[in-house]
């Protein structure tokens, strides 16, 4: 073996020798890189995104919903009603809660989107009734004052806790505690704040993840003597009305490997109660976690394999060139046998090359594509500029959009320059072989 | 000036007085002592004995060479002449260790080239032959201090180039009168200044033999005569000279010169002879 370090520098001198036709070549390699690393990037942060939420979830928890079933159903069974009921009942969360022996908590829910108010400043909040629990299961920690309590629920008293987004627009610099909110013409003082929450996986069909922030919480038992279970929806000329007992039931299992058979319990035992309706749905976090990890393995499987084809496009352009090269420079290649070179002296010589193209090639692209989480965030707010008018999020798939931050998987950066170098290898080393066995006469003779 | 030389052909072994000379004056060699020793019996540089080379040319085979036998004596200068396709381009090729022989030896330092590999024939070319070519045949990306380098790179085992190959190199560069040009490219030069460096790439694995195809072919004729001398000055320090030539002036400086025809030795002596 020759010198490496010298091998290496001629290379470089025959490369520089065609700087731009080097660097257009060189291109593709770093597209190719770039784009792998890129891809996977993008989504490692898609998957990590997805898991988080689904984590906020609780890998324990089951989740119940009711669920407003398709408009031609509801027609046909409450023709003679203005109001729609559907969904949980109060029995049903008694017979899940006392009936099944896994079950270790559970919490009720029952939300309402209201108007409420603190002096001039007014919002559009989610109501949600719960039981003191409710804080637990869902991983919210209180930043001021106290959670809902039972003597809250008992006594069904005017009180609410805020979410951390609530008590910001409503309140801005303002202490809440102790200030009182009206919802709904009536007013709640303000027992507690929330801590701010990253949202969690959409449940129940909906794409959007569950927001905590924008909440107010109150007792269970005072939605539901101030409130009633009727939410009457009007708008312009018309108005619809639906009755609602819970919307959501949050159940916590004992133990890990009891999740998937109690919500089968679960799912039975809701069969008895909503015989003919379809109007809840049960999700379990852990197995959304599964199908998070099998979407994630689509979509690396699906993105790499892009870039790897432009990576093979890259490898094929070197290929092509350096077939050109070798024609290019067969005199050079004869004169460098008849001083002596051996055959795999040339096919070291023009691998050599290729290597060096498509390594500082492969070098480019990892450092570009180390550089992915930044260009991501201008790319985001450009598209988001472009195609939903602003960033206003308006769409579901914005959302998710604006919230992803691309990771760099480490992995990746060896993985893509060790690809770049071996695509070097493979493409170089037809042309370099085919360099090789010119014959050094017709070599010295070629013009 | 061109050297006048004694022609003699009978005699194949260069006279004494010539190499003895050389051992006191040897400036193009790396250590004088690997030269011959004064008095030194007659050794062969290289042999060829009856080689014939055939050719397929398309389906029907031609014979390029039909038996050529003649020594090379150490310190012979010999100038191969004919018409073309005579065979000299063929016997230059075989002797230069680029093709082998359908049939025949060619020794060159003691060793059969006829039937060695691939590998084996470019490391002769490597460290028995120095190319000379009509067309110089630099590598054009190189410099001048490279193009002299090549040759060393591609030594067996390829060995490091230290400070000794390096000062070898500067002397050769000095002694072509090309030492204040070693980072020039070939096309910053002359045609005369180009074969001086073909020159120095020649010798620095210190060749038996040196195959000169053409030397003066692209040059004007004051070029022609420098490089000429160079050429006589080599061979007065030792050096075997085998060159191939078209011009009867060339040919005439040489110690004897050999005519080919129809791919045989058709007589040797001075043109027209």
């Amino acid at each position: 073996m020759p010198n490496l370090f010298r091998t290496i520098q001629l290379a470089l001198k025959s490369l520089m020798l065609h700087k731009l036709r080097s660097g257009l070549t060189m291109l593709g390699i770093v597209f190719g890189v770039f784009s792998v690393i890129a891809m996977l990037a993008i989504g490692e942060g898609a998957s990590q995104q997805a898991q988080q939420q689904v984590l906020q979830l609780g890998a324990t928890n089951i989740i119940v919903r009711s669920v407003k079933p398709p408009r031609e159903n509801a027609s046909s069974q409450n023709q003679n009603s203005f109001v729609l009921r559907y969904g949980l009942k109060r029995a049903d969360f008694d017979l899940l809660s006392k009936t099944i022996p896994t079950v270790l908590q559970a919490v009720p829910i029952r939300e309402l989107m209201k108007a409420c108010r603190y002096l001039h400043r007014e919002m559009n909040c989610r109501i949600v009734g719960c039981t003191p629990d409710y804080v637990d299961m869902n991983h919210l920690t209180l930043a001021q004052g106290r959670f809902i309590s039972d003597r809250d629920r008992r006594e069904k008293t005017n009180v609410c806790v805020l979410g951390a987004g609530t008590a910001e627009q409503l309140f801005q610099y303002l202490d809440p505690l102790g200030q009182s909110v009206k919802i709904a013409d009536r007013r709640y003082s303000v027992v507690g704040v929330t801590r701010r929450r990253e949202a969690s996986a959409a449940i129940g069909g909906s794409m959007s993840g569950q927001e905590y922030n924008q909440d107010i919480y109150i007792p269970l038992e005072t939605m539901r003597v101030r409130m009633g279970d009727l939410d009457i929806d009007r708008r312009q000329g018309s108005f619809s009305a639906e009755e609602v007992e819970l919307n959501q039931i949050t159940l916590r299992i004992t133990d890990v490997d009891q999740v998937v058979p109690t919500s089968k319990v679960i799912s039975e035992s809701l069969q008895q109660n909503h015989r003919t309706a379809n109007d809840y749905s049960i999700v379990v976090p852990q197995e959304l976690l599964k199908q998070a990890a099998q979407i994630r393995t689509i979509f690396n499987v699906v993105l790499g394999s892009i870039a790897a084809i432009s990576l093979v496009v890259g490898g094929i352009g070197i290929m092509n060139i350096m077939l050109a090269t070798v024609t290019e420079r067969t005199r050079e290649i004869g004169i460098r046998r008849a001083l002596g070179a051996k055959r795999r002296d040339i096919t070291m010589q023009f691998l050599t090359e290729t290597i060096v193209l498509a390594g500082s090639g492969g070098i480019i692209g990892v450092l570009l594509g180390l550089s992915t989480p930044f260009w991501f965030d201008n790319l985001k707010s450009l598209t988001l500029k472009f195609f939903f008018d602003g960033g206003g999020g308006t769409s579901e798939f914005s959302d998710m959009f604006t919230n992803l931050q691309p990771q760099v998987v480490p992995s990746s950066l060896p993985l893509a320059f060790g690809i770049s170098v071996g695509i070097g290898v493979i493409f170089g080393l037809y042309p370099a072989r085919s360099a090789a066995q010119l014959d050094p006469i017709e070599a010295l003779r070629h013009e | 000036m061109v050297v006048p030389v004694v022609v003699d052909v009978m005699v194949r072994q260069p006279p004494p007085g010539i190499r003895n000379a050389s051992v006191q004056t040897s400036v193009f060699s790396p250590c004088s002592a690997q030269l011959l020793p004064p008095f030194a019996p007659m050794t062969l540089a290289a042999e060829v004995i009856n080689l014939q080379k055939d050719y397929m040319l398309g389906a029907v085979p031609v014979k390029a060479l039909r038996g050529v036998t003649i020594q090379f004596p150490r310190g012979d200068f010999v100038a191969i002449m004919g018409s073309s396709g005579s065979g000299k381009s063929t016997l230059l090729n075989l002797l230069g260790a680029l093709d082998r022989p359908t049939r025949g030896n060619y020794i060159i330092g003691g060793r059969d080239v006829s039937s060695m590999d691939d590998d084996e024939l470019s490391t002769v070319r490597n460290e028995k032959i120095g190319f000379i070519f009509q067309s110089y045949n630099l590598i054009p990306q190189y410099t001048v201090l490279e193009n002299i380098e090549v040759p060393v790179h591609y030594r067996t085992g390829y060995p490091r180039i230290g400070p000794k190959e390096e000062k070898w190199i500067a002397r050769l560069a000095e002694m072509v009168g090309l030492g204040d040009r070693l980072d020039h490219r070939p096309f910053q030069l002359s045609g005369g200044q180009q074969q001086r460096v073909a020159i120095a790439r020649a010798l620095v694995n210190d060749p038996e033999i040196i195959l000169a195809d053409e030397p003066t072919g692209n040059l004007d004729s004051k070029t022609e005569q420098e490089i000429m001398e160079m050429l006589l000055t080599l061979n007065r320090e030792g050096r075997t000279i085998i060159m191939v030539t078209h011009e009867p002036g060339v040919a005439r400086l040489a110690k004897r010169q050999i005519y080919m025809k129809d791919g045989v030795v058709a007589g040797e002596g001075i043109f027209p002879g």
